[in-house]
Formats: C-alpha cells, sequence, structure tokens
C-alpha cells in the first residue's frame, strides 16, 4: 500500500510565462507564484526588446529620428509618429498648413482601427475562438493597403515630417477611406453578433479582474484601460490638439472596471474613429501638405517641451529636453502600455490563471512599445 | 431556476447566432493570395530599398555630393567618387564622377530621408521585395552596378 501524499497548505510553485510563449504577445516575461491554479504572485520582467530608443534620440538629429518613432508600436504607428512631429513643430515654431493636419488625423484614425482590430482579433484568439482573428485581418488588411499606398509602407511608416507630409493623398485613397467606412460599419455589427453576444466570451470576461479607477491612477494607466475603469480621459479631449477640436465625435467610458469594459470601450472607439475619418474626409482642405519653408536641420530653443497625444493604447508623451543643439540633451518616451502593464502585477493577485492571461489580452499590450 | 433555464436558452442561441456567421463567411470568395503563386503589383508609393537613377544617356544621374549619406539616420550608404576631366565648351574641366554608390540594406529603416534630401532626383524606392537569404553580405547592394545591369537590359 503506498503512503498517501502528504499535502502541505501553504505549499505554492513558481510558473514561468514566457519571454516565449503563446499566450504573451511578444516577448513578456511573467513569474507566477502559483498556489494550484490562483496566482499568488505575479511579477512582470520587462526588458527583452529595448533597443535604447530614447538614448538614439539624443545621438540623432531631430529628422533622423522620425523613423525610430514608428519602431515603438508596430501595431499603431502613425499615433507614435505624430506626437513626435507635433512636439518639434510646437517647440520650433513651424506652422502646419491645415490640409496636412487632417490627412494626418484621418491616417491615425486609420491606423488605430487597425490596430484595435488586430487587438480584437489576438484578444479572442487568446480565449479560445480563432475566426474572428482573420475577419478582422481581412478588414485590417483594407486598411494596412489603403496606408500603404499614401505612405509607402505597411506598419512602420515614417510619413509624417515636421511642417507637413511626405507627400500628399490622392484620390484613390479618399474613394477607398470612403468605401472603407461603411463597410468596417457592417463588420463591427458582425463582430458585434459573433463576439459580444456570445455567451462563453461574456462569462469568461464579465467582472473578472476588476480594475479599479483608484488603482489606474496610481499606476498611470490610461486610455482604453482607463475609460474601461470609469475614468473619462482621452488627451484628444482633454488636452486637445492637431485639428480634433473640429471633430465631433465621443469618448466611450464604462464604469464596469472589468475586462469587458475594456472590451467595450475599444470596440466602441473604432465606430468613433470611423465618425472622425468620416467627418475628416468631408471637410478635407485643399492647399499645400508643406509648411512654405521646408524645415531642415531643424535646432530647438533651449528649453522643455512636452507632447502628449492619444495613441491606440493610451496616452503617449514625449519629452524633449534641448539645450539649443541639433540633436536632443535628453528625450523621454511615456509609452502608455508601460504604465498599463505595471497593474497587472496588482490586479492579478488571487486570480484563477486562465482569467490573468485573459486580463493581459484586454490590456492590450504591445511589448517593443513598452520596452522601447 | 427560471434565469437558469433562460440562460442556457440565450447562451445556445448566441453560439448559434455565431455558427451562423462563421458559416455565411464559409461560402465567401477567398481572399488570401497565394504567395509565391500569385503576386500582387506594388503601389506607385512602395518603399523598397533605394536605387540610382540614370538620366538619358544611360548614366547616374547622381553628382556624389553626399547629401544622402549626410541625411541616413542609420549610415547605410557609402559613396566615393573620382575626379575626371571632360571637355566643356572647349575648356578642359574637372569633375566628379561617381564611382561607387553602397547601400546596406540591413540597416535601412526606408524612411525615405536620402530620397527627400537629394536635390537631384537621383534616388529613389525600388519595388523590389522577393528579398530573403540567409547570408548578410546580399543585402550590402552595389547600386551603381545595378543601375549599370538594368541599363544594359533596356537597350
Ligand atoms: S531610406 Fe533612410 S535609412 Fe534607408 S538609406 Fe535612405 S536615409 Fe538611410
Ligand atoms: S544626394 Fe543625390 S546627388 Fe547627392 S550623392 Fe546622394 S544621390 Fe547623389
Amino acid at each position: 500500500m503506498s503512503a498517501p501524499i502528504q499535502l502541505r497548505p501553504d505549499e505554492t510553485f513558481l510558473l514561468n510565462v514566457g519571454p516565449q510563449h503563446p499566450a504573451t504577445h511578444g516577448v513578456l516575461r511573467v513569474k507566477m507564484q502559483m498556489d494550484g491554479e490562483y496566482i499568488v504572485k505575479a511579477e512582470t520582467v520587462l526588458g527583452y526588446v529595448h533597443r535604447m530608443h530614447e538614448k538614439m534620440g539624443e545621438n540623432r538629429t531631430y529628422a533622423q529620428y522620425l523613423p525610430n518613432l514608428s519602431r515603438l508600436d508596430y501595431l499603431g504607428a502613425l499615433g507614435y509618429t505624430h506626437g513626435h512631429v507635433l512636439a518639434i513643430e510646437r517647440a520650433a515654431g513651424i506652422e502646419v498648413p491645415e490640409r496636412a493636419e487632417y490627412i494626418r488625423a484621418i491616417t491615425v484614425e486609420l491606423n488605430r482601427v487597425a490596430s484595435h482590430l488586430f487587438w480584437f482579433g489576438a484578444f479572442v484568439m487568446d480565449l479560445g475562438g480563432f475566426s474572428p482573428l482573420m475577419y478582422a485581418i481581412q478588414d485590417r488588411e483594407h486598411i494596412l493597403d489603403m496606408l500603404e499606398a499614401v505612405t509607402g509602407a505597411r506598419l512602420t511608416y515614417c510619413y509624417y515630417r515636421f511642417g507637413g507630409l511626405y507627400n500628399d493623398v490622392d484620390d484613390d485613397f479618399i474613394e477607398a477611406a470612403k468605401r472603407f467606412i461603411p463597410r468596417m460599419r457592417k463588420s463591427l455589427k458582425k463582430y458585434d453578433a459573433l463576439v459580444t453576444g456570445n455567451i462563453i466570451f461574456q462569462k469568461r470576461l464579465e467582472d473578472i479582474a476588476p480594475v479599479s479607477a483608484e488603482m489606474c491612477r496610481k499606476y498611470g494607466a490610461t486610455g482604453p484601460v482607463a475609460r474601461g475603469s470609469g475614468i473619462n480621459f482621452d488627451v484628444r479631449k482633454n488636452e486637445p490638439y492637431s485639428v480634433y477640436p473640429e471633430f465631433d465625435f465621443e469618448v466611450p467610458v464604462y464604469h464596469e472596471c472589468d475586462s469587458m469594459a475594456r472590451y467595450k470601450v475599444r470596440m466602441d472607439e473604432m465606430e468613433q474613429s470611423l465618425r472622425i475619418i468620416e467627418q475628416g474626409l468631408e471637410k478635407l482642405p485643399g492647399g499645400p501638405i508643406m509648411t512654405e519653408k521646408k524645415p531642415k536641420n531643424i535646432k530647438l530653443p533651449v528649453g522643455d517641451f512636452y507632447q502628449a497625444v492619444e495613441t491606440a493604447r493610451g496616452s503617449f508623451g514625449i519629452r524633449i529636453v534641448s539645450d539649443g543643439d541639433k540633436n536632443a540633451y535628453r528625450l523621454k518616451l511615456r509609452s502608455p502600455t508601460y504604465s498599463n502593464m505595471h497593474l497587472f502585477d496588482e490586479a492579478c493577485e488571487g486570480m484563477l490563471i486562465m482569467d490573468a492571461l485573459a486580463f493581459m489580452g484586454s490590456l492590450d499590450l504591445v511589448i517593443p512599445e513598452m520596452d522601447r | 431556476m427560471g434565469g437558469y433555464f433562460s440562460e442556457i436558452f440565450y447562451g445556445s442561441k448566441s453560439l448559434l447566432i455565431g455558427m451562423g456567421i462563421t458559416f455565411r463567411e464559409f461560402f465567401k470568395p477567398t481572399v488570401t493570395v497565394q504567395y509565391p503563386y500569385q503576386t500582387l503589383k506594388m503601389t506607385a508609393r512602395y518603399r523598397g530599398h533605394i536605387e540610382l537613377l540614370a538620366d538619358e544617356e544611360g548614366n547616374p544621374k547622381c553628382v556624389a555630393c553626399g547629401m544622402c549619406q549626410r541625411a541616413c539616420p542609420s549610415g547605410c550608404i557609402s559613396l566615393d567618387s573620382v575626379s575626371v576631366d571632360v571637355e566643356v565648351d572647349g575648356k578642359a574641366k574637372k569633375k566628379k564622377v561617381l564611382s561607387k554608390y553602397d547601400l546596406d540594406f540591413t540597416k535601412c529603416s526606408l524612411c525615405g530621408q536620402c530620397v527627400e534630401s537629394c536635390n537631384f532626383g537621383a534616388i529613389d524606392f525600388s519595388k523590389e521585395y522577393n528579398l530573403a537569404s540567409t547570408r548578410k553580405e546580399d543585402f550590402h547592394f552595389n547600386l551603381l552596378q545595378r543601375l549599370k545591369r538594368s541599363e544594359e537590359k533596356n537597350t
């Protein structure tokens, strides 16, 4: 007769998730101390794709730093490049023609929809549903095709320039964007019926992983994560930049604080982005896309400059400390997922591991953006 | 108890709706392009690696001023020139002629600063995208040679 297994009530074990794991998006490592299926303590380990983008900003001229910004977040790169050019333009006092700003807003919003679409697909796949990813990618492909036709790249755009754009959009783009909006609206209805209404999906997200508004403030979480916790903060509304004040759109806010709320915020945001694109295409003024005197060899005045923009993942900020030279003395990138990620450790204490992975998906993490 | 059964009912209904959608998608035309058997045409602005452009006589337009080299954030361009004697309006003159133009494509970020900085319209993005290799050296392009080859093909 074999001896009965001795169970120690306080026994826990260490589970290593990542850095290469199908359930984490990119090279993120989470050390989890587990009690059976429950997480006692989690610790995220970052730095596997650190590329020293901030340091590069100090060694390159401002214009040479342009391509770097699109390498932070490969899903919604335009938002980041937008922040960079806005910061420099404001600091150097460069006027931007209205048409250029409109095109920027349109392309950024298209990029936001593309980013949310991919998140949607990947998130549902995390939960075990495969088809929605395929549908989402098909819609996203249309956006990427459009953006490729104007910017020449599919993901790592280097399209905005100080004072304007690299090149103008053509009628084909405008036509394609106009055709895309109703198509996307139809798709959103389809996703609603296919995923949002799905009972398994609801059961796995509702009342799971509550993140209080207090916790969001504590860790500096922004974007859909904060808006899913009832914090009505969107840089486009609260600190308006570019031509956003001209647009009529709403900021979706949910107060449930659970994973479902974060999901719903993003789904609603896609519709709002479509509204912005629609209005932008309608109002798109003519005229030049570059300031008359194309700025060359930009030197910023001595000072400290900060510009925040709302990217697909939250508030992205770029701070430039200038000593009057042609490159920055110190450059700091505030990336939204870095802050959003940090509440993971605290929030998932006592959670089931399957819920924690769903929770991680609802945070919409892009690791290269976090590690910079 | 009533809640329990109504949940089963609505839950099953939501699953059936989902299945209906996937079933309809099943009969939609395929959108996947079977690369490499099928290929797509690259858009006019597609950014492949840069290439030199030729003037009407087939010589590179580039005057070896080095602006592109200085503008490049990653230092991928290296060029050199030789000075040759040419006769302009009967007078002997020295002229800079491009003798080397190499691109290290492993470092290029396709930002377009070189193309933008060139005042002579001497470089542009190619439409090349079928690039794959296991050796780094295969992405060090000798653009001058590439231009010569394509000119020979054209004539
Ligand atoms: S595209 Fe940018 S990185 Fe590439 S060679 Fe030109 S300047 Fe350099
Ligand atoms: S900037 Fe133009 S002309 Fe000058 S070296 Fe480069 S390619 Fe040649």
